[in-house]
């Protein structure tokens, strides 16, 4: 169970790092960080010891196979994170043109 | 942006061709090897990074390339939802419905329609994220 | 194995904290790159090697955007001082860490032990994917058949943020034609 635990407090790294930042960059890593956390427990939640990984080689006997949904689940995952990233990255650096500045705070009291 | 120095060029050349083929591969045996339309479309998307970042942005007509593959992009995604719609019409009334056959379990052409998903869906993922690519590019270039 | 998880987990976090507290923000993505390639290692070692794939060339990809975006920007941290002057404010966040522990502790309780998961829902998946997909990777049967349309969904979120992108980015219009 330590392993969940330790998941849980890469999760609230992440939101610790999203709540007290000000450079936006850091804010996505952050956001970053929570999503690499729920990627590796849904991963963990799928594995069942000695099993293999589920691919059909045509010679085994009777073997069990690590659970495949949770994989399924996270690979597009994987995917949507890379693309809601580049989304906030542009939103980022669109702001940096207009302001100067990465300072989430300074954007919010110059307003226009 | 200028690109890089002659030898990161020639390197280049060399390499991108054989980091095309290898998502090329990735994709098209996605249903009997591990990888498929994700990766093998992520990893062609670094093909097409490299080239970008060792060439420069002078070397390229970026606009062109943008449209393109923005258009490449909407056309894998309506050709996905063409083949759900086919497997609606053809059996069951269900939405991706494997209409084709089967096939040996462990041949190149056999699942029915997973290889075809598999090939559209690494075009979307490789089209979306060059354009993403470029159109931050071509924002840092113009933007100076 | 929950040994050499937990370490490289351990491993995950010191990086994610200094990914967090770097003075340049070259360096904070450095250290981003840390958490993101211990995950490609966590998932061969849990017998999972598309997640593998995907994550080591997706982590590549977001570190070379990140870069992209970083580097003729001012790359030094904005001071942060924390202002610790408002009480009311570590009683609320203590209040809200309290809150999340305990949901966490509510929702990990009828989860299984490592290693000792049962298929419940994947049992129909893996008993009968051979002969009605034909797909030897399960994987990909339950991506593009049992499951197509969440991946379906997936590829709508792509378009929909290459579109955003795109939206976002145009500095120039496009000259009416």
């Amino acid at each position: 169970m330590i392993v969940y635990s330790l998941c849980f407090v890469l999760f609230m790294v992440g939101l610790y790092g999203v709540v007290t930042r000000r450079n936006m960059i850091k804010i996505v890593i952050g956001l970053a960080i929570m999503e690499i956390s729920i990627f590796m427990f849904l991963v963990l939640i799928g594995y069942i010891q000695g099993a293999e990984a589920p691919i059909i080689t045509g010679h085994e006997t009777a073997v069990q196979f690590v659970d495949p949904l949770p994989q399924a689940m996270v690979l597009t995952a994987i995917v949507i994170g890379l693309a809601t990233n580049a989304m906030l990255l542009a939103i980022a650096i669109r702001i940096y043109k207009n302001y100067g500045t990465f300072d989430i705070r300074k954007v919010n009291e110059l307003k226009g | 942006m200028n690109g890089m120095s002659r030898i990161v060029k020639k390197v280049t050349q060399l390499l991108v061709s054989i980091i095309f083929m290898y998502g090329v591969y990735i994709v098209t045996h996605g249903h009997l090897t591990p990888g498929g339309g994700f990766a093998g479309g992520a990893i062609i998307v670094g093909a097409f990074a490299l080239i970008i970042l060792a060439y420069g942005s002078d070397a390229l007509k970026l606009h062109k390339e943008e449209a393109g593959s923005s258009a490449s992009e909407s056309l894998s995604i309506l050709m996905v939802l063409i083949l759900a719609v086919i497997g609606f019409f053809v059996g069951g009334m269900v939405f991706f419905n494997n209409y084709l056959p089967t096939g040996v379990v462990g041949e190149l052409i056999s699942a029915g329609t997973v290889p075809l998903y598999n090939i559209f869906i690494g075009m979307e993922v490789a089209a979306a994220l060059l354009t993403i690519f470029i159109a931050l590019v071509i924002f840092k270039e113009e933007s100076k | 194995m929950e040994l050499l998880l937990s370490i490289i987990l351990g491993f995950m976090i010191i990086g994610a904290i200094f990914a967090l507290h770097a003075r340049d923000l070259l360096s904070a993505l450095v250290a981003f790159g840390i958490v993101g390639y211990s995950l490609v290692i966590c998932f061969l070692l849990l017998k999972a090697p598309d997640l593998a794939i995907v994550q080591i060339v997706v982590e590549t990809v977001t570190l070379v955007i990140m870069v992209a975006v970083i580097l003729n920007s001012t790359r030094e941290e904005v001071k942060d001082k924390l202002r610790w002057q408002s009480a009311l404010t570590i009683v609320l966040a203590l209040l809200f860490i309290g809150g999340l522990v305990y949901f966490y502790q509510v929702a990990i309780a009828p989860l299984d032990e490592l290693g000792m998961h049962t298929t419940r829902m994947a049992e129909a998946y893996i008993e009968g994917a051979a002969e009605k997909t034909g797909s030897a990777n399960l994987v990909t049967g339950v991506l593009f058949d049992f499951r197509g349309y969440d991946t379906l969904g997936e590829a709508t979120i792509l378009f929909t943020a290459a579109i955003g992108v795109l939206t976002v980015l145009r500095l120039k219009g496009k000259k009416a034609a």
